[in-house]
């Protein structure tokens, strides 16, 4: 049996307009969770071996503003949770094991990396690149200063660029080019568009004193 | 991945009743979580499968503070690298911890990973990672190195065994070892606190083993004590590539000079050793003598006397000494 990501969510299609990624996972089970047996069953056989039947568990995540409760199977990473549950495929996901930088999401207002980080253990408010706009829906200054500087080719690593870029202004590490290369490395792009993501960097930070 | 039962541990007591429930447990069937970085990873890697992730983030407020006495730097172990790293005190203080901590992975992983986790981090053998490989004696017991024969360009030419050449890959663990950190250690029975030299082992018959943690034992804090060399440290880090990579060799080292004349020194030696690696034969060929180097030259070699190459690592006596000399010259360089 599988548990409607769209049940167990609130507001995550609001103000979304149906997308053809939609149209496609409302024929697919996203969120895989087993009935809820049991969670503890098998602690109680006292020695413990490799469990082969799916735990599940629940998440309060907050996102961009928005509060949900998920229903989750305990291996999901906020990854998965951010793009397959709610929809915010910003995010992307690279390598899946913490070496690229493309997931890149704000928790707590610090950078971390989305694919390795157990949906269930965040804690504090998450912020992806679909929430960086301004009240009126407008761009922020990085996401203005990359394409101005033209930043990207492909454009995947983009948001986990772009909110690493934030991040790096607020830790104030982009007083140079270097600090900003060096404070920027976590994010690997094929395209190598880096010396023209360093000038955006260089742009979007003094226009980011309220933002 | 396989699955496993996630669980919060936000209390002491419920640390308690979890360490209780892990004693005498054999093999790795419990896990804890801080950061995450290397746990996940090779959960979905398939190298580690425990049953029961145990959450141990919501004990911040008894592990996730750096205090500073004057005489000793104690920091929690649920503090994050970058923490750490940004830290007032270990920044003027401890250079070589500031260090060793900023040029260690990306500003991602610095901001998540814990202290305690990184020094437990796992080595990067490529054999350990990918089960796909059959041999590997650290994940499967018995089952041979295949590193030994095969690419063993970034394997360790300290420390190691008949049974695993594995490169413990750690840079904050060699600021410890240097400067003689030593670290509470949480299990059922209490705290008991050792010196960090202690904490780790080399591979030989049993690399399955790489620290003396019982099952359930938790790292709470690690304890590092002032010197006359604390300020004069430094870690220089010899990579691939100028950022996020891992050391292929890397120097921690301290320094007590007074009118010119090395009063004591600290070395440690990262990306060549099996464990944290303290050349203590070095340190005291050096202890007494002028600072320069022909000193530092003899020191490294003294360093590097027990290497065991392979033709992949060859390179690495010759870098280590290289780096070590190196990292002593800038040593004396520090304007302190």
């Amino acid at each position: 049996m599988h548990m409607d990501h769209g049940a167990t969510s609130s507001g995550t299609l609001a103000g979304v307009g149906m997308s053809r990624r939609q149209l496609l996972s409302g024929t697919a089970a996203v969120a895989i969770v087993p009935a809820f047996t049991s969670i503890l069953s098998h602690r109680a056989e006292g020695k413990m071996t490799t469990l082969s039947t799916p735990q599940a568990t629940f998440a309060e995540l907050q996102v961009n503003g928005r509060q949900h409760q998920l229903a989750l199977d305990s291996r999901t990473s906020l990854l998965d949770v951010l793009r397959e549950n709610l929809h915010l495929t910003g995010t992307k996901k690279g390598c899946d094991h913490g070496q690229c930088g493309a997931c890149t999401v704000l928790v707590g207002g610090r950078r971390v990396l989305s694919c390795l980080t157990l949906a269930a253990s965040v804690r504090e408010p998450v912020t992806t690149i679909e929430g960086l706009r301004d009240a009126k829906g407008g761009l922020h200054p990085m996401q203005q200063a990359f394409i101005d500087h033209d930043a990207f080719q492909c454009g995947y690593c983009t948001p986990g660029q772009i909110l690493s870029a934030v991040a790096c202004v607020h830790e104030g590490h982009a007083d140079t080019p270097d600090s900003i290369r060096e404070y920027m490395s976590g994010n690997l792009c094929r395209c190598a568009a880096y010396p023209n993501i360093v000038a955006a960097v260089q742009q979007a930070k003094p226009e980011m004193t309220n933002v | 991945m396989y699955p496993f039962d996630y669980q919060r541990i936000d209390t002491q007591q419920a640390l308690s009743a979890a360490q209780q429930d892990q004693r005498g447990q054999t093999g790795k069937q419990t896990s804890y979580l801080a950061g995450g970085t290397t746990l996940l990873d090779l959960m979905k890697l398939g190298t580690l499968a425990p049953a029961v992730v145990l959450d141990i983030n919501g004990l911040a407020h008894d592990y996730g503070d750096i205090s500073w006495s004057g005489d000793e730097l104690k920091l929690g172990a649920l503090v994050r690298m970058s923490a750490a790293a940004d830290h007032q005190h270990v920044r003027t203080d401890f250079p070589v911890i500031a260090q060793s901590l900023e040029l260690a992975a990306s500003p991602q992983i610095r901001n998540m990973a814990s202290l305690g986790g990184n020094v437990l981090q796992r080595t990067r053998c490529n054999y350990f990672r990918q089960p796909g490989w059959s041999a590997c004696n650290k994940r499967q017991p018995g089952s041979g190195c295949a590193a030994i024969e095969g690419v063993n360009r970034k394997h360790a030419i300290l420390g190691v065994s008949d049974h695993c050449i594995a490169a413990y890959p750690g840079d904050f663990a060699q600021a410890l070892i240097a400067l003689d950190a030593s670290v509470d250690i949480l299990g059922a029975n209490g705290t008991r606190t050792i010196g960090f030299d202690q904490l780790h082992l080399t591979p030989g018959t049993e690399p399955e083993r790489e620290t003396i943690l019982l099952p359930g034992e938790l790292i709470t804090a690690f304890h590092v004590p002032t010197g006359p060399w604390t300020k004069r440290s430094l870690y220089l880090k010899i990579r691939d590539r100028e950022s996020y990579e891992f050391a292929l060799v890397s120097a921690a080292v301290a320094m007590h000079l007074e009118d010119n004349a090395i009063k004591d020194v600290r070395i440690a030696l990262g990306g060549v050793a099996t464990k944290p690696w303290r050349a203590r034969e070095a340190e005291r060929q050096l202890i007494g003598n002028r600072p320069g180097l022909p000193a530092f030259e003899a020191a490294s070699k003294i360093a590097f006397a027990g290497a065991i190459t392979r033709p992949g690592n060859r390179y690495k006596a010759e870098l280590g000494q290289q780096t070590l000399t190196r990292a002593l010259l800038q040593l004396t360089e520090m304007e302190i």
